[in-house]
């Protein structure tokens, strides 16, 4: 479970997140919902902890990213917005790496391996090296990478970002799959469609802030509007009404 | 301790695929140094060698006029060789640079020496040749001292002393011995020595930071739950390892080149066994840690890879600042220089090739000292790698 309270982030004069608060809980798929620059990145980056927040708390299972960053980093897998793959190494090789600084003990650490391959369906392409895979064998392989010591929480930043239509499809699956073993999965997004098409519930950011948080249905109810984009853009009016305009 | 040995592991794999660290590490650095010193010693000794024991073959128009004069020049190792045929012909060969100098005697040349009158020799050579120089300074030396000895028997016939010819007595003392002259060669082989070393781990240093950034990989690495120091720690090992491997092979090389340089021509015996090569290792390795922890600190501040080269590069040059004030300075090894890394390496390198007794106070410092340094330049990257602006 993540639990996200009042949360402050400001870049130089910038101020990128401004008091975001919202809870995402076990065994759900939360989508974090905002145009580009809205905070989303930020927040996440704040939640495994590569960035310090100026003020306000955010715990992981209960245990603060800021005083113990080592403990929360133990129970997340996250994919940040780049996948980020060692070109020279192959997929196997880059899952085990990570398996290994995750501290797995290492007689499971080949099996563990084997399993999320088997899991995410990389077997094809397991024992080749990274250069020159496409992106989506990439999110994929990134994917596998942060889920190979099956953490209880799951982050990811944008993963739809350049997949294609079939991979997208095989990503939404392995983010249900996770969902039903109960696990907490954050992920954010600026597609409306996609969050509609996955969530169970949304957090919808604007200019740093929440605009609002609710299932799909509750959006709707509560912006009025039946078409999701118009209630997207509803929602991000009534914090950024500058940014609704440009949309 | 585990993570640093995972993430040492893992570059010393990823790097050993990467054909770029594998040039830099295996094959720039240690073989560049060696064959471009070698290259350079071989062309000074033949510059700087007047190899007067070798006779000199000079080519003279007219021999048959100066029968003495040529048996003089033989006695004093000159080989006369036929010439060109004409004195423009003569010119023509000299000016192509099919001969270096060519001496044109005159027929009247019997006649003029009998009569007292002064008799003309054409020295024909091209004073924009530097090779030919050296031979043409030589022939109008013997010229000369045929002329002077011509001049003394000349008064000794009319009762002079040939002396009063000579009112001044010019004697130069050259107190330079030729190791001496070595220093400044010796001074450039401590500095490949290094050179080798910094290019074994420079893509490295890049790689494990700014190129990390660069693919994006840097920041699901700090996601992971370790402690960033350790993840440094790691990266600047692998580094270390890298340059351990280049120096190695430099030094190895260079004890196989060794055999095709004129050295002994110089006054240099160098002292450059299996056993030095295993000490210039153990003196040198230490600076492997300054090398890759300042090279990593470098890469740290840079946004790119190509940014990061850059300015690296510029930390392939830093060692060579000590090196160069004191092979100016001719500064003696002290106590107090061995603090320096760089300097100490080049110090003592310097005396083991000469064959000096290693002294043992001076080592430890050196290696104290340095690793001193290195640790505190990797403790410096470690507190860079804690910072948030690192995601750039």
């Amino acid at each position: 479970m993540i639990r996200v309270d009042n949360l402050h982030k400001s870049f130089g004069g910038v101020k990128a997140v401004k008091g975001v608060s919202f809870t995402a809980d076990d065994g759900k798929i939360t989508g974090l919902l905002g145009p580009n620059g809205a905070g989303k990145s930020t927040t996440l980056r704040v939640l495994y902890t590569v960035l310090t927040p100026d003020s306000g708390t955010a715990t992981i299972d209960g245990v603060d990213v800021v005083t113990d960053h080592q403990a929360a980093r133990a129970r997340i897998g996250s994919l940040p917005h780049d996948a980020g793959l060692y070109p020279h190494l192959t997929a196997r090789e880059n899952i085990a790496y990570y398996a290994k600084l995750y501290d797995m003990p290492g007689d499971t650490i080949d099996g563990a391996v084997q399993k999320v391959i088997d899991r995410l369906d990389i077997k094809d392409f397991a024992d080749r090296r990274t250069k020159g895979f496409s992106q989506g064998q990439q999110t994929k392989v990134a994917l596998a990478r942060s889920l190979v010591h099956e953490p209880q929480n799951v982050l990811l930043d944008e993963p739809s970002n350049g997949l294609d239509v079939m991979a997208t499809r095989s990503l939404r699956e392995r983010i249900r799959e996770l969902k039903n073993a109960g696990k907490c999965v954050l992920f954010s997004s600026h597609v409306m469609q996609e969050v509609a098409a996955l969530c169970d519930e949304i957090v919808i950011i604007a200019a740093g802030q929440v605009a609002l948080h609710d299932t799909i249905d509750g959006i709707r109810n509560a912006t009025g509007c039946e078409d999701l984009e118009d209630a997207f853009v509803k929602a991000i009016e009534m914090v950024d009404p500058i940014a609704a305009q440009t949309a | 301790m585990k993570t640093i040995i995972t993430v040492f592991m893992k570059e010393v794999v990823d790097n050993f695929r990467d054909r770029r660290t594998l040039m830099s590490a295996l094959l720039m650095g240690p073989l560049f140094g060696p064959i471009l010193f070698a290259f350079i010693i071989n062309l000074s000794v033949k510059q700087s060698l007047s190899n007067a024991n070798e006779s000199l073959d000079l080519p003279v128009i007219g021999s048959e006029h100066a029968p003495n004069l040529m048996s003089y020049l033989e006695s004093n190792n000159i080989v006369i060789v036929e010439g060109p045929e004409s004195r423009s012909a003569a010119i023509d060969s000299v000016a192509n640079g099919e001969h270096d100098v060519v001496v044109v005697i005159p027929e009247t040349f019997g006649e003029n020496l009998a009569n007292m009158v002064p008799a003309t020799i054409e020295v024909i050579t091209d004073q924009a040749n530097t090779q030919a120089e050296r031979e043409t300074r030589r022939a109008t030396r013997a010229l000369r001292s045929y002329g002077q000895e011509l001049a003394a028997m000349r008064l000794t016939m009319r009762g002079v002393g040939p002396t009063i010819m000579r009112p001044l007595n010019v004697d130069e003392v050259d107190v330079s011995t030729p190791s001496g002259r070595s220093v400044i060669l010796l001074g450039m082989l401590s500095y490949f020595f290094i050179f080798a070393l910094l290019t074994g781990g420079m893509n490295l240093a890049i790689d494990s930071t700014a190129g990390e950034r660069e693919r994006g990989s840097l920041e699901p690495l700090l996601c992971l739950p370790v402690k960033r120091d350790h993840l440094i720690y790691g990266k600047i090992l692998a580094a270390c390892l890298f340059m351990a491997i280049s120096l190695s092979l430099s030094l190895t090389c260079f004890h196989f080149t060794l055999k095709f340089m004129p050295l002994q021509e110089l006054g240099m015996t160098p002292n450059f066994g299996p056993s030095a090569v295993i000490i210039a290792f153990l003196l040198l390795v230490p600076f492997a840690l300054v090398g890759a922890s300042l090279m990593t600190l470098v890469a740290s501040f840079t946004k790119s890879f190509k940014e990061a080269q850059t300015w690296v590069s510029v930390v392939l040059l830093a060692p060579t600042m000590p090196i160069l004030v004191v092979s100016i300075l001719m500064v003696r090894p002290s106590t107090l220089l061995m603090f320096i890394p760089s300097l100490s390496q080049h110090l003592l390198l310097v005396g083991l090739i000469k064959n000096e007794p290693l002294n043992m106070l001076h080592v430890a410092v050196s290696v104290g000292g340095t690793l001193i340094v290195g640790a505190l330049l990797t403790w410096v990257c470690a507190r860079l790698y804690r910072r948030e602006g690192l995601l750039g």
